[in-house]
């Protein structure tokens, strides 16, 4: 068992004969995921990889392929439309790996969404792994071993350099969920704890935060309260200066609030084991 | 990106929302002749990208246009908060009745645009949250619906506006949130939104922030960017695509991922050292890259060593070394360089790097301390 995704998941690849769809869907496939589509406007009838078929739009291929997951590898400027158009052809879960789209249109993307009860994840987000059956995403396929611990993170490498020191200790993970570094994402902490939670096959939680917002408090709550699986946790962004974005649009301290201080005391409060630095973090498991 | 108060305060205008008659002038003699044009008592600001200006001493009203002249002169040569003024806003003098607060800004929480709404305007809106937070009206407004005018009039009612008001008020805030909308501002501010004694409902100051993740839609506002309050080397990262941050610490600090980047940070601190700088080489990063964000690094003379995390995904590990190399050429470095290459192509580029006289380390905590322990040599 895992969560999202799995060997069942159908992926259509939006943006699949650009530089980087087309780089990562050769990864994807080379590690066993179920790549059955593509979508990029005006390139509709012709092939990838020999054996992948494109499509003009995400309704065609949706319908040829009966696809149920959509990664999206399109610029930050046509991003939101390639999320409302998969939501609109009926794809379930998408999965936006796209950096740099503008809040006031994901705050858009997100409402429909809601509305129509489709999940995403991301965007600015490296994507999802689940170690031996699916890789749906930009995480390296390799630094990850199928296990019993669930992995959620806001960050990239960061999560990759957790996943690594997890291997070297011969621990594996169901699904590792990779949620994303902006501001207004589709698919918060919460959202995904409650998944491992009711996930039979997972066992123990990793949670990967950092500066900004307060999602990291509001998991600590959800922690305490709902929770019986035991987590471990790393806060990124200890000497970060207020004021300052590090990088990722959302990991910002506004006004004194979404400091590390702040997000570790909460979960050491909720009885969440916060490491040192990230090589710690599989150890307190 | 922050925009000044005359330019947020322009594109008000535009939107219908009444501000001073005035103007903006870069020099003593300009700021006269404002004066002279707008008659009687004026207002001179400076226009200066931080709070406090008023505490600080940056906005006088001037009885006259010789006055206001003076004003300009001891204004336009002061700094705030390290930043020159090098603008000043002239604007005529209100006499005023009630100052408001009001603006129109992400909820990142919600996931919605939020109004928020004060009878005590005209001082700072987080003092007010502080030490009066019933004081303070909060409306969420539905990013697909957009501000309605029902909206708008709660509030007018919520801030004990009276009546006869109340037809300009909502006027203000469909304005504003037009403003929001089109911009895509990240704060569209009005304080203080003052009723003057002759009655008229009038922006007196105004703050905006763009979403530099829209500025590719909006040509025009990313020409008005103030790059006064970064660190020149924030703004030569910029132009590589570096996402870079000035610290105070003497150990410099090249990551590819912007959380590993803060996290890399973190562990020199943990291992008792500072760190010069953020830096993210992002996704990718080649060689050009590479040695940019190397070349940004060593022009900061307090860095007596330098850490290399780069854990390869998308970024090959080769290719990194590649830049390395290329960057010592060209910048001869005298500081001891810590390395760790991890995941794609690391063994080739650990192999490219062994002549290059580096301290290599297996783990993210070893390479930390190394470069702590090199920096303090290096003192």
């Amino acid at each position: 068992m895992s969560i999202l995704v799995d060997k069942n998941t159908r992926l259509i690849v939006q943006g699949i004969t650009g530089n980087e769809g087309l780089f990562h869907t050769t990864q994807m496939v080379a590690y066993g995921t179920s790549v059955v589509g593509g979508v990029t406007p005006g390139k509709g009838g012709e092939w990838v990889l020999e054996k992948i078929p494109v499509f003009d739009s995400v309704k065609t291929a949706k319908d040829a392929t009966d696809a149920n997951a959509a990664i999206i590898f399109v610029p930050a400027r046509f991003a939101p439309d390639a999320m409302f158009e998969a939501a609109d052809a009926g794809i379930p879960l998408i999965i936006c790996i796209t950096e740099g789209v503008a809040v006031q249109d994901m705050m858009r993307v997100r409402s429909y969404l809601d509305q129509k009860k489709v999940r995403l994840i991301g965007p600015n987000c490296p994507g999802l792994l689940t170690p031996g059956e699916a890789k749906v995403g930009i995480i390296p396929g390799d630094i990850a071993i199928p296990g019993n611990v669930g992995v959620v993170s806001r960050s990239g490498t960061l999560t990759y350099e957790v996943l690594y020191a997890m291997k070297n200790l011969g621990m594996g993970a169901t699904t590792c969920v990779g949620i994303g570094g902006d501001p207004v994402n589709g698919t918060n902490f919460i959202d995904v704890l409650e998944m491992f939670e009711h996930d039979p096959k997972t066992e123990k939680v990793i949670m990967i935060g950092e500066i900004g917002g307060n999602e990291e408090e509001k998991a600590a709550e959800y922690i305490a309260t709902k929770m019986t699986k035991p987590v471990a946790s790393f806060i990124a962004g200890q000497t970060a200066p207020p004021g300052k974005r590090m990088g990722h649009a959302g990991a910002i301290i506004e006004g004194g609030a979404g400091t590390a201080a702040d997000k570790i005391k909460a979960l050491e409060a909720a009885g969440v084991k916060v490491a040192k630095h990230p090589e710690e973090i599989p150890t307190l498991l | 990106m922050k925009l000044h108060e005359y330019q947020s305060k322009t594109i008000f205008s535009k939107y219908g929302i009444p501000i001073p008659k005035g103007r903006v002038a870069a020099t003593a003699q300009e700021a006269k002749q404002v004066a002279e044009e707008l008659g009687g008592r004026v207002v001179i600001k400076a226009q200066v990208l931080v709070g406090g200006r008023g505490k600080a001493g940056g906005v006088k009203l001037a009885k006259d246009a010789d006055e206001a002249e003076q004003l300009a002169t001891q204004i336009l040569g002061m700094e705030i908060k390290g930043l020159p003024v090098r603008k000043v806003l002239v604007d005529e003098a209100s006499a005023i009745d009630q100052e408001i607060y009001f603006s129109i800004t992400d909820d990142r929480a919600a996931r919605k645009p939020v109004m928020i709404a004060s009878a005590a305007g005209g001082v700072d809106i987080e003092e007010v949250a502080a030490t009066d937070p019933d004081k303070i009206i909060k409306v969420h407004i539905d990013p697909l619906l957009g501000l309605r005018e029902y909206q708008a009039r709660d509030v007018a009612v919520a801030i004990d506006l009276p009546r006869d008001y109340w037809k300009d008020f909502i006027k203000v805030a469909m304005g504003l949130w037009e403003v929001y909308k089109n911009t895509d501002a990240s704060l569209a501010e009005i304080n203080p939104l003052v009723i003057t004694k002759d009655k008229q409902m009038v922006a007196l100051d105004g703050k905006m922030m763009i979403d530099d993740n829209a500025l590719f839609r909006h040509p025009d506002l990313a020409e008005m960017r103030d790059t006064d309050e970064d660190a020149p080397a924030e703004i030569e990262a910029r132009k590589y695509g570096l996402s870079f941050i000035k610290l105070d610490g003497d150990i410099g600090c090249m990551v590819n991922g912007a959380g590993l980047a803060m996290t890399s940070m973190d562990v020199i601190k943990l291992f008792g050292g500072e760190p010069a700088n953020f830096l993210d080489v992002g996704g990718g990063a080649d060689s050009k890259k590479v040695a940019a964000a190397m070349r940004i690094i060593l022009t900061d003379p307090r860095v007596k060593a330098v850490l290399f995390n780069i854990f390869g995904g998308i970024t090959r590990c080769d290719e990194v070394a590649r830049g390395i190399l290329t960057a010592m050429d060209e910048v001869k470095p005298k500081v001891p360089m810590v390395v760790r290459l991890v995941g794609t192509n690391a063994e080739e580029g650990r192999r490219l790097l062994e002549k290059a006289n580096m301290i290599t380390a297996e783990t993210l905590a070893d390479a930390a301390k190394k470069s702590v322990e090199a920096a303090k040599k290096g003192k």
